[in-house]
């Protein structure tokens, strides 16, 4: 293996001569994984520290300096069975961790004002129906303003911040309606304390606060421990680039990289460094970069930048400036994606708070007319509305939404399905036509050569040499039998189609029938054999027919079965010829399908659908995949697909079985519901107290009943998400 | 009643007791790794040393 990875740049100082690193470790199944992995890496000498964060599946190793290589704690790893890749904490991650502490540290503090003063409340709520003198009264209700003015200050600011910033740019959002009850309800509280009124609405303002802060809070951390796993995923699969050591490849770590590097640059990739184009012709993406999306023509001498998407062919690449200020990973863009999209019934929500603040508002201001005109004090109508603005406080509403969300992804996160697209749940949930992609999807995404005896072992070598510069999944497969690991330069890929280049002057062909120039009276009778895939390969006059067998994964036929039943229509769209893709669909059921499809072939057919109405998910993997991905209304793809593809995808999934597919779809729908639902619960909740609180009953016993209630009921509500 | 006057200031004080220890606990690390924790305890290696 040229694998000679040197990892000494994420080797810190740890004081005292010795170095610290954080790695990502993958393959761990149970609690017994702990102790194999911090024994296998305390063997190694000089290591004075490992411990592995069971929840973040990530290992911090401190050793002396100067006694073990990164490299061989890496390797110690994966003779342990674990494979495992140095870790650089994003920025993103560092401020959401910094956030998720306020965010505990402010639900910590208002949970307790909230015990407490529930506790100087109610002996106030028996003692006005018994025989309490006001002079204790008051002195609980200055006890209680005495916990709930600081503890409101402290625990309130993501609230007022929120609601501030929103203010500030002359726009509503649910924060404003939440602070300016919480602020009014301390106020009204702490003049009526000194007036010795027998009520006052600490509890409720401190009690909304608390249940809000924990429905940021749990909210927070589960989008922290899917952006960890994510990053994770990321760490071990994105961040090495493909050097060239005289003619070999070597994989290097991006960070690794300096100026003058040769690199390649496959399809599908992202280019890792900022250089200047040596060899081959590509389209690149630079909409991370531009924010232009149409895509750009690459030939020799062209600049690209960190970040670009190569899109169709291999480039060779000179770095010019490593690790760029340009660079921008595919980690963070997938997952600032994932923080920043935020679901569309949080935006209804945002939405409906955009027509409720001003109604409540209104509403209050209307009870406090009503009540002057119908001969009450000014003091009576005026506690009276802001009764009305305390419990129409949108806790409920608040709630609604994001207790259904983070159940739901906690839920889709067990089931192995990790959510690119903060709306995707609701996507999801509208789902009524899965079209899959079969290789890779369907299919295993590891396929093998099947027919090597059979090849002239030359042609197999230069096909497989060939290969290299493809990321088709067939290709990949037919590139591990390379020996060379030295790509052909200039190989260019057409997407759907195959890789060609030139060889020794002669251009060889890799890839569909047709690309090759195969006809039909040519072809074997080989790729009628239903259990291999065929990919063809010419270079002058000799050719080849190399059969690379799939494997479904193993539940794929359960799955199938279980979508069918829930009713979903379900659709073949390969790249791949019918007589491969007929197979499949027989085995697994599924009526209508089509091969031999071009990438826009497939766009067309989803566009076609969506013409009809239908909500489509598009499962697939390919580089071929990416553009129907992005056309489907909600898309998925497995762990292993093409950079390019789960860039596209709104959720991705782990592992071999196609059973998260079911599960995303089944757990989001479920979830669909439960958040109208929700919605519809809040609504009818103010519908029954704001009446209540207009006639001017409100107490404040009534207020912390309704409010809790409402709270409990949606969040409940919100569990029912949970069963898969 | 005037037992009040120092019963209520102690349960106040107990309550803020269990915030700071609540608070110290997040701030050192201990809600970190939860998964992680409830597996070690079951792992008895340190008994091989």
């Amino acid at each position: 293996m040229p694998e000679a990875l040197d990892l000494s740049l994420y080797a810190k100082p740890a004081g005292n001569g010795t170095l610290g690193m954080e790695l990502a470790v993958d393959g761990i199944a149970c609690g017994a994984c702990i102790a194999r992995i911090e024994g296998a890496v305390k063997r190694l000498p000089g290591v004075t520290e490992a411990r592995l964060n069971y929840t973040n599946r990530r290992l911090q190793v401190s050793w002396t300096d100067g006694t073990t290589q990164p490299a061989q704690i890496l390797q110690a790893l994966e003779d342990s069975g674990y494979h495992g890749h140095p870790f650089v904490p994003q920025r993103a991650e560092q401020a959401e961790a910094a956030e998720a502490r306020k965010l505990t540290r402010c639900m910590a503090v208002a949970g307790f004002a909230a015990m407490n003063i529930m506790l100087l409340s109610v002996s106030v709520w028996s003692g006005n129906v018994t025989d309490i003198t006001p002079e204790t009264r008051d002195f609980f209700h200055w006890a209680s303003a005495l916990i709930a003015l600081p503890a409101a200050a402290y625990a309130g600011r993501p609230f007022f911040a929120s609601a501030w910033r929103a203010l500030k740019s002359r726009a509503l959002n649910m924060d404003v309606p939440i602070s300016l009850g919480v602020i009014l309800a301390l106020g009204m509280s702490v003049v009526e304390t000194a007036n010795h009124a027998e009520h006052a609405y600490f509890d409720s303002a401190i009690m909304l606060l608390f249940f809000l802060l924990v429905g940021r809070t749990l909210d927070h951390a589960m989008r922290r421990k899917t952006r960890a796993i994510a990053g994770n995923l990321a760490a071990l699969k994105a961040e090495t680039a493909h050097r060239f050591a005289g003619d070999e490849l070597v994989s290097v770590p991006v960070a690794a990289l300096k100026a003058g590097d040769r690199l390649l640059v496959k399809p599908g990739e992202r280019v890792p460094a900022d250089g200047t184009v040596l060899g081959g012709n590509s389209e690149i993406d630079e909409s991370l970069i531009t924010g232009e999306t149409a895509r750009r023509k690459i030939i020799s001498g062209a600049t690209v930048y960190a970040g670009s998407m190569n899109y169709s062919g291999a480039l060779t690449l000179k770095v010019t400036a490593a690790g760029g200020a340009a660079l921008i990973d595919e980690i963070e863009k997938l997952l600032d994606k994932a923080a920043s999209a935020k679901s569309r019934a949080m935006r209804l929500a945002d939405r409906a708070s955009r027509i409720y603040a001003p109604l409540v508002h209104a509403t209050a201001a209307l009870t406090l007319a009503g009540w002057l005109i119908a001969g009450a004090s000014l003091h009576d109508a005026l506690v009276t509305a802001i009764a009305v603005l305390i419990i129409t406080c949108p806790c409920a509403l608040a709630l609604a939404i994001p207790a259904v969300q983070v159940v739901a992804s906690g839920a889709l996160f067990r089931a192995n399905v990790i959510l690119n697209a903060g709306d995707a749940i609701e996507r999801l949930a509208e789902v009524d036509t899965v079209i899959f992609d079969k290789t890779g999807t369907l299919t295993l995404p590891e396929p093998r050569v099947a027919n090597i005896e059979a090849l002239d072992p030359e042609l197999l070598q230069m096909a497989a040499r060939l290969a290299l510069s493809s990321r088709h999944p067939l290709a990949v497969a037919l590139a591990r039998e390379a020996r060379m690991r030295a790509p052909y330069e200039g190989a260019v890929e057409e997407p759907g189609q195959g890789v060609r280049a030139f060889i020794d002057g002669v251009e060889a062909r890799l890839g569909s029938a047709e690309f090759c120039g195969f006809t039909h009276a040519r072809m074997s009778g080989m790729e009628n054999d239903s259990s291999h895939s065929t990919i063809y390969f010419r270079t002058g006059c000799r050719s080849a027919i190399i059969a690379i067998s799939q494997k479904l994964r193993p539940d794929a036929v359960e799955v199938i079965k279980a979508l069918v039943q829930f009713g979903f229509d379900l659709r073949i769209l390969s790249g791949d010829r019918d007589e491969a893709v007929a197979p499949v669909a027989r085995a697994l059921g599924i009526d209508y399908w089509q091969g031999g499809l071009k990438p826009a072939d497939k766009i067309a057919l989803i566009e076609s659908l969506k013409a009809n109405g239908r909500r489509v998910l598009m499962v697939g993997d390919g580089l071929n995949d990416a553009p129907s991905l992005a056309a489907a209304h909600v898309s998925m793809s497995p762990i292993s697909a093409a950079d390019v593809t789960q860039a596209q995808a709104d959720a991705v999934f782990l592992g071999e079985r196609l059973k998260p597919v079911l599960d995303a779809v089944v757990i989001s729908r479920r979830a669909g519901g439960l958040m109208t639902e929700n919605l519809w619960l809040a609504a009818i909740y103010n519908a029954i107290a704001v009446p209540v609180a207009i006639a001017g009953a409100v107490t404040p016993l009534i207020a912390a009943l309704a409010m809790s209630g409402s709270s409990l009921l949606v969040t409940l509500n919100a569990l029912r998400a949970r069963r898969s | 009643m005037n037992v009040l006057i120092y019963l209520v200031p102690m349960a106040l004080g107990l309550g803020l007791a269990g915030l700071f220890a609540f608070l110290w606990a997040l701030k050192s690390g201990q809600y970190s790794d939860v998964d992680g924790a409830a597996l070690r305890v079951l792992s008895d290696d340190d008994l091989e040393k």
